[in-house]
């Protein structure tokens, strides 16, 4: 029982950068028909960001996390710029190649500037875990599911209650109709992607200290990003916040309790699973955003 | 002409072995054969289908195992273990043509690839059967009656022979009734059905065939290099021929042949000069080029460039972007 409990625990944790990880990519993946395979660069772009930022430049840790959300974003936007916006109205089979194509470039890119050596975030939280009861937790792991839970909180903030989010719905809904309503449907795009992978950076930042940062690191983390948003629902924000959480405890409990070396197989198999018998997602009435 | 250049190329690759004095250019050679299996096999898919399978190294892998364990831990020869290995990665094709058979596009996409993955951690955890991480060392060469295939230039033909009858398979395929049917279901899937192209069965068929010819592709490496592990499920071997499949021409038949040669020669030659991470890099620059500047590929971009005058009188009938890509 305690042991179930940690496991819960932990997979809480874990599931919440899956949740951040997985909005972006729902958003991308809804509004812009953009099915974004280097959505996994981004979350390592992320994590480097914020190791560069503290080993390199000697910020401190909470703003080495800032930065690295940072250039997620600027990242983010340039990719749109220069690869998306000249393919607008291409078919979704062609934007598809281009990512699996940046996919492959920005990994490499990162294989090259910082080696296959994997690199630790140093991070100024005190490693003995704090207990309660059985149930024992980093206090990193803390700051990190709250870091996360925040972000989620305030993307769905950003959707629901500003003019900038209404547009978004809107597009999502329905584009044509949207553009006569004067939304700029160039911009909303620019801003989607940017902020999309600004949570991938975040991600990438928050995990990188808990685990390590290497340049493949972001191929499993685009993986478990699709099936987040495969088990929520595409542009549901809330579906995807529950199904990185759902992720997160169900990896947690296949490796605690079927075997540690499948525990990146639970993955695979929910969105196989999912896909065959629920393809809209477990929490879709119909297909929405927010 | 045009028979006559084929002759030539007929020729030049019959008689590879002589005229190459390096045993290493051999290689290459038997290599971009075993590639060129391969990119035919995505292409049926990816060019003729429209769905793009990015769990192709699985049906690879498969082929590679099934033949590699057959011969090891049975004793089998190379002939049934090639098509054991051909029947079982076409029994996987099938089960994912069934399962996916109502997916398309991104979600088709996500099932290869998850597939791929199980396949790969199966292939590392399940230590008895493949030795995990490890691999298998001491596949035994084919052999031909009372010939063992160990000299590069015996397995060079028996890899030209299987590349030979991969493009036979996809020619007549294509050129059949069930290529015409691939073709209506790319273009326009909801118009061949309602003129009774039975969609379920002509998908799985398409998966059925790709993925018994990237196992027969496993096999031959498998055989070729005596070593497997689970490195035949890297993501880059599907990158690699999704790459040669773009580049030389989805959906035409000499373009992934085209492309293996090109991607197999190429980075061999550029191998002195450039790192393997400076080729995978440009891989990925290359594919965006292409994407932008070259989207049909090598192959009809140099089709349409060697008859302008043809294209003239034919362009008033077909309507622009007629044979174009898929959607």
């Amino acid at each position: 029982m305690d042991q179930l409990l940690q496991h819960l625990v932990n997979g809480l944790v874990l599931g919440g950068t899956y949740a951040l990880l997985g909005i972006g990519l729902t958003l991308i993946f809804g509004l812009m028909n953009v099915v974004n395979f280097a959505h996994g660069e981004f979350y390592t772009l992320g994590a480097y960001a914020a190791f560069a930022a503290l080993a390199l430049a000697g910020l401190p840790f909470f703003a080495a996390i800032g930065a690295a959300i940072v250039v997620g974003m600027a990242g983010g936007a340039v990719v749109e710029r220069v690869l998306l916006r000249p393919l607008a109205g291409e078919s979704i089979d062609t934007t598809m190649l281009v990512m699996i194509g940046l996919w492959i470039a920005m990994q490499n890119a990162e294989l090259l500037g910082w080696g296959g050596v994997a690199q630790s975030i140093p991070h100024p939280f005190p490693t003995a875990p704090w207990t309660l009861g059985p149930l024992g937790i980093a206090p990193l792991r803390v700051f990190v599911f709250a870091t996360a839970l925040a972000l989620i909180g305030a993307s769905h903030l950003l959707i629901q209650k500003t003019r900038l989010g209404t547009a978004m719905r809107a597009t999502f809904q329905d584009r044509d109709t949207a553009a006569l309503m004067g939304v700029r449907i160039g911009r909303i795009h620019a801003v989607t992607f940017a902020f999309g992978s600004a949570l991938a950076a975040a991600a990438g930042a928050l995990l990188g200290p808990i685990f390590l940062v290497y340049p493949s690191m972001g191929d499993l983390a685009s993986l478990k990003a699709f099936c987040v948003v495969i088990l929520g629902g595409l542009g549901n924000i809330v579906g995807a916040t529950l199904g990185g959480l759902i992720l997160g405890v169900a990896e947690e409990l296949g490796a605690g309790y079927v075997s540690s070396g499948y525990r990146d197989a639970v993955g695979f198999v929910i969105i196989i699973l999912v896909l065959l018998l629920r393809p809209s997602g477990l929490f879709a009435r119909a297909e929405r955003i927010g | 002409m045009r028979r006559l250049g084929l002759g030539a190329l007929a020729l030049l690759l019959l008689t590879a072995p002589v005229w190459l004095a390096s045993p290493y250019h051999l290689h290459v050679l038997i290599m971009a054969g075993i590639f060129a299996i391969l990119a035919l096999s995505l292409n049926l898919l990816l060019g003729y289908t429209g769905q793009l399978s990015l769990g192709h190294a699985a049906f690879f892998g498969i082929g590679a195992y099934t033949s590699a364990l057959l011969a090891l831990k049975a004793g089998w020869s190379f002939w049934p273990a090639l098509g054991a290995a051909a029947a079982l990665s076409g029994a996987a094709g099938w089960g994912i043509g069934r399962l996916a058979l109502k997916l398309r596009g991104a979600y088709f996409v996500l099932v290869t690839i998850s597939f791929a993955g199980v396949i790969s951690l199966v292939s590392v955890n399940w230590m008895e059967l493949t030795n995990g991480p490890l691999g298998l060392p001491g596949v035994p060469p084919p052999d031909l009656g009372p010939w063992a295939l160990r000299t590069k230039g015996a397995y060079y033909y028996l890899v030209l022979a299987a590349a030979a009858l991969a493009y036979g398979v996809c020619h007549r395929l294509v050129h059949s009734r069930i290529g015409r049917a691939f073709l209506a279901l790319r273009e326009n899937e909801p118009l061949a059905e309602s003129v009774g192209v039975d969609v379920t069965h002509y998908l799985v068929l398409a998966a059925v065939v790709s993925a018994a010819l990237a196992g027969v592709a496993g096999s031959l490496y498998a055989h070729y290099t005596r070593f497997v592990s689970p490195e035949v499920f890297l993501f880059s071997y599907t990158v690699t021929m999704v790459i040669m499949v773009v580049a030389g021409g989805k959906g035409t038949l000499a373009g992934p042949v085209v492309g293996a040669l090109l991607f197999t020669v190429l980075p061999e030659a550029l191998r002195e000069a450039v790192s393997w991470q400076w080729q995978m890099l440009a891989y990925g620059v290359l594919l965006l080029a292409l994407l932008f500047f070259l989207p049909r590929g090598i192959v009809p971009a140099v089709a349409r460039a060697m008859r302008p005058a043809r294209t003239v009188g034919v362009r008033s009938r077909s309507a622009p972007g007629a044979r174009g890509e898929p959607e």
